[in-house]
């Protein structure tokens, strides 16, 4: 069966929902992480599969490429933040990281 | 000759002021206690004035070969020189003959209406006397030197055809007069030095000055000071007399006026000093405002202020009368070349209110109050003013501006003279302050002096003003000399006797007084105020006989010679000679030091033989050499009225009949103070009591300062409350009526301010505050809680584009 845009584009929008869920459930912080490399990755698909069949050509995947390389920075300085976190209140619980709160 | 002449007085005129300012500027060097250079360096200044002045006064006589002297000489002897050919006898026949002339004139003139006919008839008839005045005035322009002087020392300012410039003006007048103030200012300053040396001290304590809490009170010694005004005051009376304008004579005028305020509230604590200085001040305004007035019609009609050149405008017939033409007015030439008729009212308008100066600064009646108050002042000014300058300024004033007063004005300074001379002569026989009695004097013969100047005797009147000064500051020293004898003790009733301590001040004052009273042994002796008055007496009695309906512009002055003669004398008996009536006071008494009793015998010759010669001595000569009008006999001398005014030969033809009148008064006054001071024969006490109500009535200054009080001060103050309640009652009103309005408006503005506007801003920042609270509960800092709202927020967000936009 040829892989069709929707088979893509499904993919994505589970990986998306999965690390939305794992997102907004998760209470490791590097739980949290894992989620957003899921929300990102599932944005990937999206992006390359647009590339594959639609008129947008290369761009999709130099977007994904530039999200691939924001996604590792982003992994860098959120890990850094856990850390440091961590260093401090000897925890990753995000719930506990609440003293933002308006 | 005018440069050299000129120069000379301007150093005299400007080396007081240079002293004035260093004085002034560095009177403070030095230690207060003993530094005396300040004084010295005024008598400096004022001494090499006199240098000057007497310098330029041989000067002049010696380039005019003193032919002043010589042609009146013989002028004086009965006219000898001009008219050769006629005996003295012949002269006095035609006297005779002149004065029913005169009266026939008066009719001749009444019958035409017109001056100047009037004078051709008597020139016809009487050409002779008209001839020599004639003869006279032409020899002194053609051929003999030049008298006058004038010339311009620098132009201040020119307003169009108005010249502001400083002057000078020239003349015999001038010179003497400077000699004169030089002279007698020199005396006073080195008087003053002895007698002001209780103010060189850090600590001068005024007995009459009392503080709030009743001590007296102390200050500064202010020794230079005193020293700067009096230099200040010998430069602006000089600047005064070399005027050569009208209006520069006004503003150094002021100038004397301002020392005189300066120098009058001298001990300024005392109450009653700053008041006789802001009354002198003030009195001399109200005739200066009169003098404001002469000044406009002068310049708006003749259109400049130079005395040479108002001189030159009036037009005078031969026989030195003004000239009218039909219609009663003057026709003049001005200097820019205009035609004019000058009405001859303005004139009259226009010499009455210079004259009006003079009655402010010569205190005479009615503006005579301030000059015995003026006595507040030290001695040494009293001396100053009341001979050399301020009051004099006034005489003087009267004498440069003569050509000017047509003769209706000369009647009213004539009348003026006369009423003061007597009002103040009253008032100063029963003044027992002994710097009072000296004061009325004062205005008595300043009195003299315009009733002089009044009467036609020109050069009679500056005669008695020069004598005056002499005898007068002679006079006031010696008081001051007492006074400083007996330590600041001045009402006579506490004297007597001091002659014994006092001997070199008791004979120089004895001079004085006869000088002043005017006794004499005819033919042997005679001091100067003798031929002074004489001059005056003489002069008034030859007006009277051509205008008999004026007899008392001779009564009063020649009864006045005898009340002159009583108070001089009981103001010295009752100071030098008797016993002395309080033994504290003798006691204490003593001469004065050396610097005070020199000045005195400097002044004594001069208070007595200053006029020696009478009217043929030098001084009168060289007076009426500058005489600057001369009338013939019997000529009716106003274009209205016929006033007559007596010439020269006139008044020689009464001379000693006058003469002879004046020391019979003069003898029974010292008679009569002899019997009343100076013997014990009369009670005084008694007397007094029953001359109650005269000697109260003279004691109050026959109420002038009273009459003053209820004719200006009490309208004033009446005035002044009514305005005061308008101002408290309505203005006052109105201002808290607009006042609580306003307070009334602003509480509403305030209500209004604090409940909507700050309301409405508090309502904005309430809703702000809580659409903030309400908004801050989503903000719970949890992760997982953002993430939620983020997905539901895009889930809503798809619904809604699902919902609007189906395809």
């Amino acid at each position: 069966m040829e892989p069709s845009l929707s088979g893509f584009l499904m993919i994505g929008a589970v990986l998306f929902v999965c690390g939305v869920v794992c997102m907004a459930t998760k209470r490791n912080a590097i739980g949290v992480l894992m989620g957003v490399e899921l929300v990102l990755n599932g944005a990937n698909v999206n992006l390359v599969a647009f590339s594959e069949y639609t008129h947008l050509g290369i761009d999709g995947q130099i977007y994904s490429l530039f999200i691939i390389v924001l996604a590792a920075a982003e992994a860098a300085v959120a890990l850094a933040i856990a850390l440091n976190f961590y260093n401090n209140h000897l925890t990753i619980d995000v719930d506990r990281a609440n003293k933002l709160k308006g | 000759m005018g440069t050299t002449l000129s120069t000379l007085l301007m150093i005299a005129w400007l080396l007081p002021l240079l002293g004035f300012f260093v004085e002034m500027v560095f009177g403070r060097r030095g230690d207060r206690k003993t530094t005396k250079w300040p004084a010295w360096m005024a008598v400096g200044c004022i001494a090499t004035g006199f240098i000057c002045s007497f310098s330029a006064l041989m000067l002049w006589g010696n380039h005019t070969e003193w032919a002043v002297l010589e042609s009146h000489e013989a002028h004086a002897e009965h006219g000898e020189h001009h008219d050769s050919d006629d005996a003295p006898e012949d002269h006095h026949n035609n006297h005779g003959h002149d004065d029913h002339k005169a009266h026939g004139d008066e009719k001749d003139h009444a019958a035409n209406g017109d001056g100047t006919a009037g004078w051709q008839l008597t020139a016809l008839d009487d050409g002779e006397a008209a001839a020599d005045t004639h003869g006279e005035a032409e020899g002194e322009q053609h051929d003999s030197p030049q008298l006058v002087y004038h010339g311009n020392i620098y132009t201040l300012a020119t307003f169009g055809d108005l010249v502001v410039s400083l002057d000078y003006y020239i003349d015999s007048l001038t010179l003497v007069m400077f000699t004169m103030v030089t002279l007698i200012a020199t005396c006073i300053h080195l008087f003053a030095i002895g007698y002001m040396s209780d103010e060189l001290t850090d600590e001068y304590v005024d007995h009459f000055a009392h503080t709030s809490d009743g001590k007296h009170v102390h200050r500064q010694g202010r020794f230079y000071r005193f020293f700067a005004f009096l230099s200040l005051f010998c430069f602006s009376m000089l600047g005064l007399v070399l005027a050569g304008n009208i209006f520069q004579v006004f503003v150094f005028w002021e100038l004397v006026g301002i020392c005189s305020f300066l120098l009058i509230g001298f001990y300024t604590e005392r109450k009653s000093a700053s008041n006789a200085a802001n009354k002198a001040f003030i009195m001399n305004r109200v005739g200066d405002f009169g003098f404001l007035i002469g000044l406009m019609v002068v310049w708006t009609w003749f259109g400049t202020f130079q005395f040479n050149e108002l001189f030159e405008t009036i037009p005078r017939d031969a026989a030195g009368v003004v000239v009218t033409n039909d219609y009663g007015e003057v026709e003049v030439t001005a200097h820019n070349g205009d035609h004019k008729q000058i009405p001859y009212s303005l004139l009259v308008v226009a010499g009455l209110g210079v004259f009006a100066g003079c009655i402010g600064k010569s205190a005479q009646f009615p503006l005579q109050t301030w000059l015995p108050d003026a006595m507040e002042g030290p001695t040494p000014v009293s001396a100053l003013v009341h001979s050399a300058t301020m009051v004099a300024a006034g005489v003087y004033l009267t004498g440069r501006f003569y050509p000017m007063f047509v003769p209706e004005v000369l009647l009213v300074i004539a009348y003026i003279g006369a009423i003061t001379l007597f009002v103040a002569a009253t008032i100063a026989v029963v003044a027992t302050d002994i710097k009072k009695v000296l004061a009325y004097s004062t205005i008595s013969q300043l009195g003299y002096m315009m009733l002089g100047l009044g009467v036609f005797g020109w050069a009679a009147g500056l005669f008695h003003l020069i004598t005056h000064a002499f005898f007068k500051s002679l006079m006031f020293l010696c008081s001051g000399s007492v006074i400083h004898g007996c330590h600041h003790e001045q009402e006579m009733t506490k004297m007597g006797g001091l002659r014994k301590k006092m001997p070199i001040t008791a004979y120089t004052m004895l001079v004085g007084v006869i000088a002043i009273a005017g006794l004499s042994v005819p033919g042997v002796i005679a001091f100067s105020g003798y031929h002074s008055k004489d001059a005056i007496v003489a002069t008034a009695l030859a007006f009277i006989q051509a205008n008999p309906a004026h007899f008392l512009l001779f009564l009063l002055p020649l009864l006045t010679a005898g009340i002159t003669a009583f108070y001089m004398f009981r103001l010295w008996f009752f100071t030098f000679a008797g016993d002395p009536r309080d033994q504290h006071v003798y006691d204490h008494a003593h001469e004065s030091p050396w610097i005070m009793t020199v000045p005195l015998l400097i002044l004594t010759p001069f208070a007595a033989f200053c006029a020696a010669g009478g009217e043929g001595g030098n001084l009168f000569l060289l007076l009426i050499g500058s005489e600057p009008v001369h009338v013939a006999d019997g000529v009716p001398a106003a274009a209205e009225g016929g006033l007559i005014l007596p010439s020269h030969h006139a008044v020689h033809a009464v001379h000693g009949t006058a003469g002879t009148w004046a020391l019979v008064a003069a003898i029974a006054g010292t008679l009569l103070a002899y019997v009343l001071y100076g013997t014990k024969t009369v009670n005084l006490d008694e007397m007094k009591r029953q001359m109650a109500v005269p000697h109260r009535f003279l004691t109050e200054k026959w109420y002038f300062d009273e009459l003053y009080d209820a004719l200006f001060m009490q309208p004033m103050h009446q005035v002044a409350a009514f305005m005061a309640w308008v101002d408290r009652t309505i203005i006052d009103n109105i201002l808290h009526g607009a006042a609580s309005l306003t307070v009334l408006v602003s509480k509403w503005d305030r209500f209004f301010d604090e409940k909507f506007i700050d309301g409405l801003v508090n309502l904005v920042g309430r809703w702000t505050f809580a659409a903030g609270s309400s908004l801050k509960v989503v903000q719970t800092g949890r992760l997982r809680n953002y993430v939620t709202f983020i997905v539901l927020g895009v889930v809503v967000l798809f619904g809604v584009l699902f919902v609007t936009f189906p395809n």
